[in-house]
């Protein structure tokens, strides 16, 4: 393992991070997400060095690191408003890490050169970080962190300033720097798209506390806190209210589920595995349910119809083909029809 | 009906501000079209004014550089770090600027006075303060102090702390961080206390005149003048003393101007 949090507590003035477990393996992008106020940053710099925490322990590749001084450890940090040096042109912001741990000009410079090189921002070396959009900001203060990296990078809501448009462009960039430079990435943000797209896991973090940490197939396909979930944009998430054998009662609506390891406090019914009809059928799916329509919005290639079954509101996914053949307006009585496999209890 | 507002509110605006602008520039110039050209060519060639000038802006000048050395450590402790008593501290540096400046020139007298242990221990090194500039410059320290420590507190304020933290992330000690990033980003704002401070140490007449009347500043010499010969007398002096002040603040002012494309 590369870096290890042991039992971390902090307490800033009215804030507290309550004790943290975290390992992070070599090479890995790990994706720290959570809303804002949770202490994600906080967490970041305690691991940079910046903030000792009250107790518990850090390790890095083994070693103690807990009492080391931040320009000891060397764990760049890249803020959100980049923090750029505005009185130094780029070269000399790129450098500036190189010639603080004592490396000479020339060979600074030739290896700043091969970073700038690398992140596509050569022209760029002689300007003030003043003349520099947004983009191309986030790219120097990458690279004055990358030029000094000594395994571990730390990025604090690195894209959230830039646009939806620049901000893929950057994320792709950022995995394929991770992947060509065998960086450790410990990235966090709010943004659960940006998580699922970098991240080789996720850890959510949500009331103060880091709730659950996985690939984001896990995170996705089998949830197993009703927050996370939630947090993470999952529909169709109800608390069941009873159970039988066969099946369980959620929001007054009788579903099989077949059999489970009970107790499940939780079911998720997957609204891609959700079909409408305008007429009942004979299938081997053993819910069906006659329900009416509430609304719908469009998604990037799908719709999302929310339909209501007595109180129980599902949503549901199809394709605009069976949108438009459903002919759907508010109140039109169709059925949903789903497999007992479509409902993961938890 | 809003447009009509709208006018009303800078017609207010406007008058108001003329008022005062006119308060500060009426006697001002009111001085300098009364002294006449005859007064004015005397006091050109007046050894003991021009002596009295070369002092004042002398003794201001090292009050503002030795006050830097110490000033500004502490400035960068107020504006960076979060302590106990951090109010009781800011409430101190600001007490000069509250106490009658006489007061402070009897409390700074029995500090440094002719007796007191500092004073004795500093002439075996041939340093005098009582009617000496060594304490003529104390004298304007003190009172003037305030000025750079708070301009030059709002400098380091004013530099983001993310661009310190970065620093020492990308491995940088503590000094290297000061030296080469809150130093240079707050530099302006430390320069315009330093100027503001010379000037309010060159304005300074209730606590010099008490550690020193002797040798006289020229503030203390217009009042002298003023006292023993009268009004037409002190005019000139006065005259050339905010002449000069007036050249001096504008060079350094235009050093010190904000950079055009000041960011972050």
């Amino acid at each position: 393992m590369t870096l290890e949090l042991r039992s971390i507590r902090k307490r800033l003035g009215s804030f507290e991070l309550p004790q943290l477990d975290l390992t992070v393996e070599e090479d890995e992008y790990f994706v720290l997400l959570g809303p804002s106020g949770v202490g994600k940053t906080v967490l970041l710099e305690i691991i940079a060095g910046l903030l000792t925490p009250d107790s518990g322990q850090i390790r890095w590749r083994g070693q103690d690191i807990t009492t080391i001084p931040p320009e000891r450890r060397g764990f760049a940090i890249v803020y959100q408003d980049y923090a750029l040096f505005p009185h130094m042109t780029v070269m000399q912001n790129i450098i500036y890490g190189l010639r603080s741990r004592g490396m000479g000009r020339t060979e600074a410079i030739a290896k700043a050169r091969q970073t700038a090189e690398l992140l596509n921002i050569s022209p760029l070396l002689e300007r003030m970080p003043q003349a520099l959009s947004g983009g191309e900001q986030q790219r120097v203060a990458l690279a004055r962190a990358l030029v000094v990296s000594s395994g571990l990078l730390l990025l604090d809501e690195p894209l959230s300033a830039v646009d939806l448009r620049l901000r893929q462009r950057l994320q792709r960039e950022f995995k394929r720097i991770q992947q060509q430079t065998g960086t450790t990435f410990m990235h966090v943000t709010h943004d659960v798209d940006e998580a699922v797209l970098l991240g080789h896991r996720v850890g959510v973090m949500l009331g103060d506390r880091l709730r659950r940490v996985g690939s984001p197939a896990d995170l996705f396909r089998k949830p197993d806190d009703p927050d996370v979930a939630t947090f993470v944009g999952m529909r169709n998430i109800f608390p069941v209210n009873d159970y039988e054998k066969g099946f369980c009662r959620a929001n007054g609506v009788r579903i099989h589920i077949g059999e489970r390891a009970e107790p499940y406090p939780h079911i998720w019914i997957r609204p891609e595995e959700i079909l409408l009809s305008r007429e009942a059928f004979e299938s081997s799916a053993r819910n069906q349910f006659p329900c009416l329509v509430d609304d719908w919005e469009y998604q990037d290639v799908l719709v999302n119809v929310r339909v209501r079954i007595g109180d129980l509101t599902l949503n549901v996914l199809v394709t605009y083909g069976s949108f438009e053949k459903l002919e759907i307006e508010r109140g039109t009585k169709l059925y949903a029809t789903f497999k007992s496999s479509a409902v993961h209890c938890f | 009906m809003r447009k009509y507002r709208l006018s009303l509110f800078s017609i207010t605006f406007l008058l108001l501000s003329s008022v005062v602008l006119a308060f500060i520039i009426a006697p001002l110039a009111r001085l300098i079209l009364a002294a006449s050209n005859q007064e004015l060519g005397q006091a050109l060639h007046d050894a003991e004014l021009w002596s009295s000038i070369w002092l004042t802006l002398r003794a201001a000048a090292a009050a503002t550089l030795a006050s830097t050395l110490f000033g500004v450590p502490l400035a960068y402790l107020l504006a960076r770090t979060r302590f106990p008593g951090r109010a009781v501290v800011l409430g101190i540096v600001d007490l000069p600027i509250m106490i009658p400046h006489s007061a402070a020139g009897i409390a700074l007298l029995t500090l440094i006075g002719r007796h007191s242990v500092i004073q004795r221990a500093a002439e075996p090194l041939g340093i005098n303060f009582v009617g000496a500039e060594a304490g003529i410059a104390l004298a304007m320290a003190f009172v003037s102090v305030p000025f750079l420590i708070n301009a030059a507190r709002e400098g380091f304020s004013a530099v983001p702390d993310r661009i310190e933290k970065v620093a020492r992330t990308l491995g940088a000690s503590r000094t290297r961080v000061f030296f080469t990033i809150s130093l240079p980003m707050a530099w302006r704002g430390i320069l315009s206390g330093m100027v503001l401070m010379w000037a309010r140490g060159i304005s300074e007449f209730g606590a010099v005149v008490i550690i020193a009347y002797h040798p006289m500043t020229t503030p203390v010499l217009v009042f002298q003048r003023f006292n023993d010969y009268g009004l037409a007398s002190a005019r000139a002096a006065a005259v050339i003393l905010i002449l000069v002040c007036a050249a001096g603040f504008s060079i350094l002012r235009f050093i010190a101007r904000p950079a055009r494309t000041e960011s972050l």
